[in-house]
């Protein structure tokens, strides 16, 4: 059983400070280790493949807005999130050895894009073409990224970003209440 | 209803109008769409099972549209769903019948004000007859819809159609 700060070093040690950024433990319950979107998939790897960490389960990835960008309000008042980041977090568990943790990536905005890990842990297929579906947040190397729940035909509109506003009508369909 | 009324004496003849007997008829045996949306579709079972026991109405449920009579929306329609809905609708045989159960169905439900999803009221798409209140209705409730649909069947017109 390895702490969160243990996990930290080691990976720090492994990877370096571009690719393991901090360690973040001002939340509650896990202490969330920062990782660089472009290599969270090399990370992933080494989580599940080391003698030591053998993460060898993905309980959850979820895609979360942080809306910490700047607020801009148009002409109609319609508040739009300009800037700031998506993130995408990972929660991992090893069945063997019996510790958890968990990973964050934030990517900018206007271009969020994050490596898959779809093919380390076959579960993150499906969440991430719902990380994709809700926020927009694209999986570089995923292999079907494709919206998951909402309509194929549903546009570019990502219903869980904080600055969402309904679109009036869907397929003449009306969507207000 | 009174179709048995005039009845004659020596029995095997029956005399009544036309639109008696085909209202009777159609409201005997409801056949409804087996189809479920979500919670609601649990009370919708429920009210078939034998508890409540829906078949002592005529009404049991069908496997295809083009077998069914009525069709009971028991749930939440999401737009994504709104259409294959509108489409099961139109595969049904006419006469037809809409039964709206539960709020989600009615109006959105719990999700009429933040559902990005949800579609606020069946009768956006297709023609309701009847709607039940509820979150989820009891099958009481349900089967009072039910009740409410055949009273409304057995008042149609064969001139006018009112259902
Ligand atoms: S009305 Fe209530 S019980 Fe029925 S589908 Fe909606 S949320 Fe579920």
């Amino acid at each position: 059983m390895k702490t969160s700060e243990e996990i930290y070093n080691i990976l720090k040690e492994k990877f370096g400070e571009e690719v393991i950024l901090n360690l973040n433990t001002t939340e509650p319950i896990d202490a969330i280790i920062e990782v660089n979107p472009s290599k969270i998939n090399e990370v992933s790897k080494f989580l599940r493949d080391s003698e030591e960490l053998k993460f060898d389960t993905l309980m959850l990835l979820s895609g979360v807005d942080d809306a910490n960008g700047t607020k801009v309000k148009d002409e109609n008042e319609i508040e739009t999130i300009q800037g700031g980041t998506l993130s995408v977090y990972y929660h991992c568990h090893s069945m063997e050895i019996g510790h958890k943790v968990a990973l964050r990536v934030a990517t900018p905005r206007e271009n969020p894009q994050v490596q898959t890990v779809e093919r380390i842990w076959r579960t993150a297929d499906w969440h991430e073409r719902e990380a994709f579906d809700m926020f927009g947040i694209k999986f570089l190397n995923h292999h079907d990224l494709r919206r998951i729940l909402m309509p194929d035909d549903w546009g570019e509109r990502y219903p869980l970003r904080k600055d969402y506003v309904d679109p009036e009508y869907y397929n003449g369909i009306k969507i207000p209440y | 209803m009174g179709l048995l009324d005039k009845e004659f004496n020596d029995g095997n003849i029956v005399i009544t109008k036309t639109e008696d007997l085909l209202n009777w008829a159609r409201l005997s045996s409801l056949w409804q769409l087996t189809f479920g949306l979500a919670c609601c579709a649990i009370e919708m079972m429920a009210a078939s099972a034998s508890h409540y026991d829906l078949d002592r109405f005529g009404i049991m449920p069908r496997p295809s549209p083009r077998q069914a009579d009525v069709i009971i929306v028991s749930g939440t329609v999401t737009l994504k769903m709104a259409s294959r809905v509108k489409r099961l609708y139109e595969q049904m045989p006419d006469p037809k019948y809409v039964v709206s159960m539960g709020s989600c169905s009615n109006s959105g439900g719990p999700y009429w004000n933040y559902g990005y999803h949800v579609l606020k009221g069946v009768d956006r798409v297709i023609p309701v007859d009847v709607f039940v209140p509820g979150c989820p209705p009891r099958p009481e409730a349900l089967i009072e819809g039910l009740l409410k649909l055949q009273e409304k069947i057995r008042h149609e017109k064969l001139t006018k159609q009112t259902a």
